[in-house]
């Protein structure tokens, strides 16, 4: 263990209210899963699925029809879809970095909400791996992306970029799945023995897989849960790397640059820490989870928030920079149109939300004001799926020959398609929330004071 | 639990599980059980407790050998699939770039490499741990529930060359136990 004991020698503040028992702990979260659900919970999974139908009616009529049915064209061929792509990988990173990150670096306070953040992960993921899947035309030879025997006796040109992609993107889902299902064993099996009726007895009986609370059980786990971290750690920095290559290897102005690896995965956590807000503010209120998440860990997430928003600022500036810097004159016009062309109304959109709304976390009592960081966190949201939009499609609409110019339009197709995502992700969202411990109940355990084998030498009898 | 079967099914004596209530208490135990020299036992916490691996005396994790193991593989595999594909059975130039090179096989190595070991990992902690197990004579016990919530036992079986009973009972006793019970399990015809 030995990374999370309780430090109260030093003043470590509390990361559970003070004063909580650990079956305090148990019952705040596990009674989620086992009361009827609040109005709240029913309010937002209703609206989910209306999304979700929305989603089916739309891909449905997509692959009816083609994929002339949204705005891409010549020379735009890339888009809303990859556009949303991006957006939802993004988003997922926040869940890796927390969960997985932020335990190689012994941040504790990440206990209260890493749940959560994994379960983002790996529904975004899922949103956003169904964008190529839809984008590549004929759906129904998806396979042909895998390195499978085929007809044709063809493989894969593993020295293209988007096959990369594929790899770095699967590989992150199901590293991603595991790396959770490996978290919730403890906790399913608290759901199992805390069964109210049978049929929760047999299915969380199932998935906890006769998991006893076993110490030597617990020495494989943890190494396994280390080892699982260490190795997500380069795989999300990897992940939106090997995203950026889908342009940076291309030889696009505005996308054949250097900066574009840290770049994304600069956005991207900024990007996913912004939803994990978004969402954690509502589930905290609705599930009434005060107890385990408190200011402390929003503050903290602000403040992670407020840092990679800048750091996206200087990959925005370093940009310019290299533009006029490179003499490349495509490239120059590439940036100068992006600021003052005619989608500078998306460029501005993005800086706004990105660089100047984060800038209010400076202060310490926006920092900590619930509707403030509520607000800040849709607003950053909204700003990184313009910055997606403004790297493709502004980069895409002005070609290397004027007669190739264009302009993109979206289509209501192209709306209902991202609105339907929306859908996907809420819908499985919700499910989480009512069915799993939202919150990894033993490993907040293992933040409290019980936890420490010394508690009761360094706290005198009868002083608690 | 066959209530359903006719005849009395015949049981034996599977383990004997001592309750804790707190985390000092269950690691005091588990280094008294340790010296007392007993091989087949465990301790069972809601939470990992610092400390007790020592406590119990057990030796290092293997699970890292694994992981090792599906690193190579990943590697390997992943070199040889796309050394064959791209560059034996159907080379295609595309781009001017020779069929088999190496640099841009490095984002598809790395992923196959973390995808193995990350299976080794997990599976490899399934198997040392010898999970899935559904079936322990030790969820005959009521209270053993709470070993997920807030309570910590102490188990040793019966299987334990040195196991007796009443020993064992005497020493849980001695270790500040609230509650100790011998559970059976049955045996088969």
């Amino acid at each position: 263990m030995g990374y999370y004991e309780p430090l109260q020698e030093l003043d470590e503040a509390y990361l559970v209210a003070p004063g909580s028992t650990l079956a305090e702990v148990t019952e705040d979260i596990a009674s989620v899963t086992e009361n009827a659900a609040p109005r709240g919970w029913w309010i937002v999974f209703m609206g989910a699925l209306s999304l979700l139908a929305l989603f089916g009616g739309t891909v449905g009529y997509l692959f009816y029809r083609g994929v002339g049915v949204w705005g891409n064209s010549s020379p735009t061929y890339w888009a809303w879809d990859i556009t949303n792509f991006v957006w939802w990988v993004g988003i997922g990173h926040a869940g890796t970095l927390i969960s997985a990150v932020l335990f190689l670096f012994r941040q504790k306070w990440r206990t209260g909400i890493n749940r959560f953040a994994e379960a983002m992960t790996i529904f975004a993921v899922m949103c956003a791996l169904i964008f190529p899947g839809i984008h590549v035309g004929r759906p129904w030879v998806l396979q042909w992306m895998f390195p499978l025997p085929n007809q044709m006796s063809l493989w894969p040109n593993f020295k293209s970029p988007l096959l990369w992609d594929l790899f770095a993107v699967g590989t992150y889902f199901t590293v991603s799945a595991m790396f959770w299902f490996v978290g919730l064993i403890p906790d399913l099996a608290t759901l199992r023995d805390r069964s109210i009726n049978k049929w929760r007895q047999r299915i969380y009986g199932f998935l906890a897989l006769g998991w006893r609370g076993s110490n030597r059980h617990w020495q494989n786990y943890e190494r396994t849960y280390m080892i699982l971290a260490a190795l997500s750690t380069p795989l999300v920095l990897s992940v939106h790397s090997v995203v950026s290559f889908d342009f940076a290897t291309s030889v696009i102005p505005g996308w054949h640059t250097t900066i574009f690896p840290p770049y994304f995965v600069a956005g991207a956590v900024f990007s996913g820490f912004a939803m994990v807000m978004t969402l954690l503010l509502v589930s905290r209120t609705v599930f009434k989870l005060h107890r385990v998440v408190l200011m402390r860990h929003l503050e903290l997430m602000n403040k992670i928030m407020l840092l990679t928003g800048m750091l996206v600022g200087y990959a925005y500036a370093m940009e310019f920079f290299v533009a006029w810097y490179s003499g490349n004159e495509y490239e120059r016009y590439v940036f100068v149109n992006r600021a003052f062309g005619p989608y500078a109304w998306a460029y501005w959109t993005m800086i706004s939300c990105n660089v100047l709304s984060p800038q209010v976390f400076w202060f310490k009592k926006l920092r900590r004001n619930i509707p403030v960081m509520f607000v800040v966190s849709i607003v950053i949201n909204i700003g990184m799926w313009f910055e997606r939009f403004v790297i493709i499609v502004t980069s895409l609409h002005r070609d290397f020959l004027p007669s190739a110019w264009g302009m993109f339009s979206p289509t209501v197709i192209d709306l209902t398609t991202y609105l339907g995502t929306m859908g996907v992700f809420f819908t499985l969202f919700m499910l989480f929330l009512r069915w799993l411990p939202a919150v990894a109940i033993s490993e907040v355990k293992g933040t409290m004071p019980q936890a420490d084998p010394h508690h009761h030498d360094l706290v005198p009898e009868g002083a608690e | 639990m066959s209530a359903a079967s006719k005849t009395e099914p015949k049981k034996r004596v599977a383990l004997v599980l001592a309750q804790f209530e707190t985390a000092a208490d269950v690691i005091h135990a588990a280094a008294k059980v340790r010296d007392a020299g007993y091989n087949c036992w465990d301790t069972h916490t809601p939470f990992p407790i610092h400390g007790m691996d020592k406590a119990m005396g057990l030796p290092d994790s293997r699970v890292g050998w694994l992981v090792l193991g599906g690193a190579l593989t990943g590697l390997t595999a992943g070199f040889a699939m796309m050394w064959w594909m791209n560059g034996v059975d159907y080379p295609t130039v595309v781009g001017g770039k020779p069929p088999f090179t190496t640099p841009s096989m490095v984002p598809v190595l790395f992923e196959l490499t973390v995808l193995f070991s990350s299976f080794a990992a997990v599976f490899g902690m399934f198997g040392l741990n010898k999970l899935p197990r559904h079936h322990h004579p030790i969820f005959e016990s009521d209270r053993f529930r709470s070993a997920t919530d807030d309570k910590f036992f102490i188990s040793i079986e019966a299987e334990d060359p040195k196991f007796n009973a009443d020993k064992v009972r005497s020493l849980f006793e001695g270790a500040n136990a609230k509650h100790v019970e011998v559970l059976e399990e049955e045996v088969e015809a």
